[in-house]
């Protein structure tokens, strides 16, 4: 189990997620098993109206798109939410299975505290209410990899409700251009999760491990269109969306598709239907003919889930059963925004590179390394850590914590450039050296290398006034103002130096030897 | 809720016997379509089989509705028999598994440790295939 990640995208186009989600999870593409008493912390999302003023060619109404996330987000704990078993990815099939998770008569769902406590951190990081009582329900459906033949989830009064998320849109091509936009939170709610199905199509079998559900997150969408003004249309279900870049291109697909349809006089079923990547569309399931009916009961084993805060706590209670939603509160570690802000405000830094350095694992952690160990200015470990890092992390694909560089050596090599004792295109050689060979220190490179700035003036000013007398024409256009030519000229010092004076130096030098 | 309980079971008894005499045919209403049956196959995957099973069920479901006799309005509704009582939080600390080998021991077959299911999902066998039954 995973925890709810509240993982933020910044994309590129409109949409951005806000976890939630709610739990009907039955998305069986690529299924996973069932049982156990997983938990996954949902939370259902909100609606978030969408222009989408495309489609309309014959000079029509305009469409509005609807669209509802519901995500499922598997909360990081030692055990499952129903039993004791343990949560962990890749363990030996039906390895980390209790009795109850397998669903042999006489047992009992017993809840994790650890579980209700994520949830309600969760539902207060988005703004929600936290309900003081919340119900557990049985939600019914038959498949291989749900043994009990339901889900124990919370329909009718879940943990939490009416959030919001505040996120941020690229408006335009500059990444200064960011608007914040909010979508609504409907609700959060914790369920058990199923298990995993391998599906061998040979030998016309499924293969069932109840140990945990695949991946740590999961979306389903429900998209419909309608006129502005006008009543929803029907809606349609597309499951199990585990990337930010499918979800955009699958929601978007839907909408058109909807949009297309309805202009030709035709109905949209409610039905659900999944994205087939290599097409780029949606099609229906063909299990999921004709709507569900999961004929909803409470969970009879459960009393109802109470919460406290300080002033409701009843007084000598044992505070392994009672929880108390004030302390999860102060508890709460710093969100993303505050950090975001925190950041401007401390290092001066742009907004849009806030965001950046929140967007990727472990980057501001290797950020805030650099600065403790760097003379250097903010601006710069920041410009470093964002543009020449990243990109070298994104070229071959790599997480922050999987990085050759580590934030001493980058910060060793700030103060190199810092105390000019290189030149800035050094010290882009220098990383790339520390990225292709471990163990060496900027230093030793530097030196290997021989990319020591010189640092004797005469000698280079000697340097100046051999390429100056070498290159009379050059040296007339720059006294006629060629602004080309200093460059010219400066790019033949550099040469002449093996690059290791610095460019400003030496223009500095030019400049001083044309006036006198 | 003990103060609950007695007030229904005071109003129980009047409505009830109301209620009991008023269902005048109690065949009549209440029948239940072959629609519904069919819904009610394929969602719990039972087979009613039979005209004898559908009236039974027909008559489970009267037995039932005499609930509807009880006045309820301005009383909370039950959410289970366990309302009362205090839920108890389980710390998080693995205290089972590990015990695959004899969980597949109850299975029919077994792949390498896997749980071996049909392919897809769980159908219902084909309608014609089914002992037609009438129902009117």
């Amino acid at each position: 189990m995973a925890a709810p990640m509240l993982r933020w995208c910044c994309l590129g186009r409109r949409w951005v997620l806000a976890c939630v989600d709610s739990g009907s999870r039955h998305g069986r593409g690529a299924a996973i098993g069932f049982t156990s008493s997983r938990k996954r912390g949902q939370s259902s999302v909100a609606q978030q109206p969408l222009i989408t003023a495309q489609k309309s060619r014959k000079g029509e109404h305009k469409w509005a798109a609807v669209v509802g996330l519901e995500i499922h987000a598997q909360i990081s704990s030692n055990s499952k939410l129903f039993s004791g078993s343990q949560v962990r990815f890749a363990a030996p099939p039906n390895s980390l299975v209790s009795f109850f998770d397998a669903s042999l008569p006489g047992t009992l769902p017993v809840l994790n505290r650890r579980c209700v406590e994520a949830a309600v951190m969760t539902g207060l990081a988005l703004s929600c209410r936290i309900n003081k009582k919340s119900l557990f329900d049985r939600k019914h459906y038959f498949y291989a990899d749900l043994p009990a033949g339901y889900q124990i989830t919370q329909q009718r009064l879940p943990i939490a409700v009416n959030g919001s998320l505040a996120y941020s849109v690229c408006a335009g091509k500059k990444p200064s251009q960011v608007i914040s936009k909010t979508v609504r939170i409907k609700q959060i709610q914790l369920e058990q999760d199923s298990g995993k199905s391998l599906h061998d199509e040979l030998r016309s079998q499924t293969l069932i491990d109840l140990n945990r559900a695949e991946g740590q997150l999961r979306v389903d969408a429900n998209i419909s269109v309608h006129h502005p003004g006008e009543p929803l249309g029907v809606r349609t279900e597309v499951k199990n969306l585990n990337s930010a870049r499918f979800l955009a291109k699958a929601i978007d697909s839907e909408i058109e598709r909807q949009i297309h349809e309805l202009e030709n006089g035709r109905e949209i079923l409610n039905e659900t239907r999944s994205f087939d990547y290599k097409l780029g569309c949606t099609m229906p399931m063909r299990d999921k003919e004709g709507k569900q009916d999961y004929r909803f009961m409470p969970e009879p084993n459960l009393p109802p889930l109470l919460l406290y805060d300080t002033a409701s706590l009843p007084p000598g209670a044992d505070p392994q059963q009672v929880i108390n939603i004030d302390w999860i509160r102060e508890r709460l570690p710093d969100l993303p925004s505050e950090t975001r802000e925190k950041l401007i405000q401390q290092y001066g830094m742009l907004p849009e590179h806030s965001f950046a350095l929140l967007n990727e694992v472990g980057l501001l952690e290797f950020f805030q390394n650099v600065i403790k160990e760097t003379r250097a200015e903010p601006k710069k470990v920041t410009s470093w850590v964002l543009n020449i890092f990243l990109g070298f992390l994104k070229q071959q694909n790599l997480a922050v914590n999987e990085s050759p560089v580590t934030p001493t050596a980058l910060a060793e090599l700030l103060n190199l450039l810092d105390r000019k004792a290189i030149s800035s295109s050094a010290a882009k050689q220098v990383f790339e050296e520390l990225w292709r060979s471990k163990g060496k220190t900027p230093s030793q490179i530097v030196s290997e290398k021989q990319l020591e700035l010189m640092q004797d003036e005469e000698a280079l000013e000697r340097v100046c006034h051999t390429v100056m007398e070498g290159h009379p024409q050059v040296v007339m256009d720059m006294k006629r103002g060629n602004s080309r030519a200093i460059n010219k000229l400066i790019g033949l010092v550099r040469k002449a130096t093996l690059s290791r004076a610095d460019p400003t130096v030496i223009k500095e030098i030019l400049e001083k030897k044309l006036s006198s | 809720m003990w103060a609950r309980v007695v007030r229904l079971g005071f109003w129980s008894w009047g409505s009830w016997r109301r209620g009991f005499t008023s269902k005048a045919d109690p065949q009549g209403s209440g029948r239940v379509t072959a629609e519904v049956i069919e819904h009610l196959e394929r969602l719990a995957l039972v087979d009613f089989g039979s005209q004898e099973a559908v009236a039974r069920l027909e008559k489970a479901i009267a037995f039932a509705d005499r609930l509807r006799a009880v006045d309820t309005d301005g009383v909370e509704p039950m959410e289970s028999v366990l309302e009362d009582r205090c839920l108890y939080l389980r710390s998080d600390s693995v205290v089972e598994g590990n015990c695959a080998e004899e969980l597949l021991q109850n299975a029919h077959r077994v792949v390498e440790e896997y749980f071996v299911a049909p392919p897809g999902n769980i159908s219902l066998s084909k309608q014609d295939e089914q002992e037609p039954f009438s129902h009117n």
